[in-house]
């Protein structure tokens, strides 16, 4: 190596777009989020720098938008009903196509109404199975827990916050199910699925889940969630077990 | 107030009409998603001169054959509110805002990465809410830091100040009779980091010069916006960083 790389930031500093990040030959994936100018490295985008020894990554703190990747989990919103299929709105800046060959495993009968099948307003829980720069993305709801959402409850966060909700090695995501024990689906269009056991379980998720959104660039915040969960559900589990108890 | 008869824009003492320095701006003040409802917001303030900018996307453009297959477009308003101005400015867009809005949008080009989002449209609009001079910059910083808080990837913020020529005096970010009575008028927009320049208008006469130095005096003015703009960014993680 002739060119000695550098890094100008320390580890979980914030850039914003224009910030100079490194200088140098950095063998890095390919990420919207920098942007290479001769041997200069620059940020798009007001994010989270990670810096991993010789290598760097911007994650995102803004954005509304998802931006489909084949073989991505997503939950899409039935907009419109085609003849041979359905419209779906996965918060992308393309609307996805869900032909009916998929839902329903074989061709659709003239004259059919897929009305029966999945309505305007139903989420659907599905898989991208192909995009790129000249098609819209085609979905696919072959496989294992995908298809149309019967119950629980979808709650709407930016897509850029699908990370942090996760976790690093699922640690977040797997503190939430195992401080609720609601069962959750994590989409990567920034949206989640969860089934809970009441309705108090829900509106503690919910809240954790919006603490998240707000503080995602804070180290240490999946003990800050559990903490709160232990505070909130340790009132609402008696509440609960207090109205099953009437209920009885 | 309109002035029928040129005033003396330099006083006795060196100091401009309103008490600046030749070389000084005016205060700034910014302000980012200060809109619920849109993907991205901004307010930016330069002394008297307030705009709000909102930005709207990506999304999938509709008259569909409008979309361009290897970009995004850009859909950008310009546009002066009825109470900016010190008469009421007829709220229908006037060949001026049109054309400003047309400079904002290539200027804008240059810096958002619009091959990442083929076939979509990102729309932009910029509100002046008070206007005293030099509004076509500062409704392109706000478009900027609009996008920044939309998320929008670009290569840089873009930070600009306009110099002009009072009485013979170089001076830095005009103000009203300045930029009416005043020899020349350039705005300058650079995107810093890199060094390039989005937008540079010249109305008026200089020297080759007087060019040059007008040049550099932009340069030193930018590099202070530019600074607050990113402090401005910073701002709103800062709050939750402490706990």
């Amino acid at each position: 190596m002739s060119t000695i790389n550098k890094i100008y930031f320390e580890d979980r500093s914030i850039v914003t777009p224009g910030d100079l990040i490194a200088e140098g030959d950095f063998q890095i994936p390919w990420s919207p989020y920098y942007y290479k100018f001769g041997n200069k490295y620059y940020s798009t985008v007001t994010g989270l720098l990670e810096v991993k020894g010789n290598a760097f990554e911007v994650i995102p703190l803004e954005g509304n938008r998802y931006f489909p990747k084949v073989g991505d989990t997503v939950i899409g919103l039935v907009e419109d009903i085609e003849i041979y299929g359905w419209i779906l709105d996965i918060k992308a800046p393309y609307s996805a196509y869900l032909p009916a060959l998929s839902v329903l495993g074989r061709p659709v009968t003239p004259g059919e109404d897929l009305r029966r099948y999945l309505n305007i307003g139903d989420y659907v829980v599905a898989k991208i199975e192909t995009f790129d720069r000249t098609i819209n993305p085609i979905l696919s709801v072959k496989g294992k827990n995908l298809g149309r959402i019967t119950n629980g409850v979808v709650i709407d966060i930016p897509p850029v916050k699908v990370p942090r909700v996760i976790g690093k090695n699922r640690s977040m995501l797997d503190m939430l199910t195992e401080e609720t024990g609601c069962e959750i689906i994590v989409a990567q269009n920034g949206r989640i699925l969860a089934n809970c056991a009441n309705k108090a379980v829900e509106e503690a998720l919910i809240t954790a889940i919006r603490i998240i959104e707000r503080e995602s660039h804070i180290k240490g915040l999946t003990e800050k969630i559990r903490k709160f969960l232990r505070e909130k559900l340790g009132e609402n589990k008696n509440d609960a077990s207090s109205k099953a108890q009437t209920n009885t | 107030m309109m002035q029928v008869q040129k005033p003396r824009l330099i006083l006795d003492n060196g100091l401009r009409l309103d008490g600046r320095r030749p070389d000084e701006m005016r205060p700034i003040k910014i302000e980012l998603g200060v809109l619920k409802n849109a993907d991205g917001s901004a307010l930016f303030e330069m002394g008297n001169t307030k705009v709000i900018a909102a930005v709207y996307g990506p999304k999938e453009m509709h008259p569909r054959h409008l979309a361009l297959p290897d970009r995004a477009v850009l859909r950008v308003r310009y546009h002066m509110t009825p109470f900016s101005t010190d008469k009421r400015k007829n709220p229908a867009p006037t060949r001026r805002e049109i054309e400003l809005s047309k400079v904002i949008r290539e200027a804008l080009e240059s810096a958002i990465l619009v091959d990442l989002f083929p076939r979509t449209v990102i729309d932009i609009f910029m509100e002046v809410l008070q206007a005293d001079a030099g509004t076509r910059l500062v409704s392109l910083m706000a478009a900027s830091l609009a996008l920044a808080d939309a998320g929008i990837p670009m290569r840089d913020l873009i930070a600009g100040v306009a110099v002009g020529k009072a009485d013979g005096v170089l001076v830095l970010d005009l103000n009203e009779p300045e930029d009416m009575w005043g020899e020349a008028d350039m705005p300058v927009a650079l995107m810093p980091s890199l060094k390039q320049v989005a937008l540079l208008q010249l109305n008026g006469s200089m020297t080759p010069q007087e060019f040059r130095q007008a040049l550099e005096l932009a340069q030193k003015g930018i590099e202070i916006i530019y600074n607050l703009e990113k402090e401005a960014i910073r701002k709103k993680y800062a709050e939750y960083k402490e706990e």
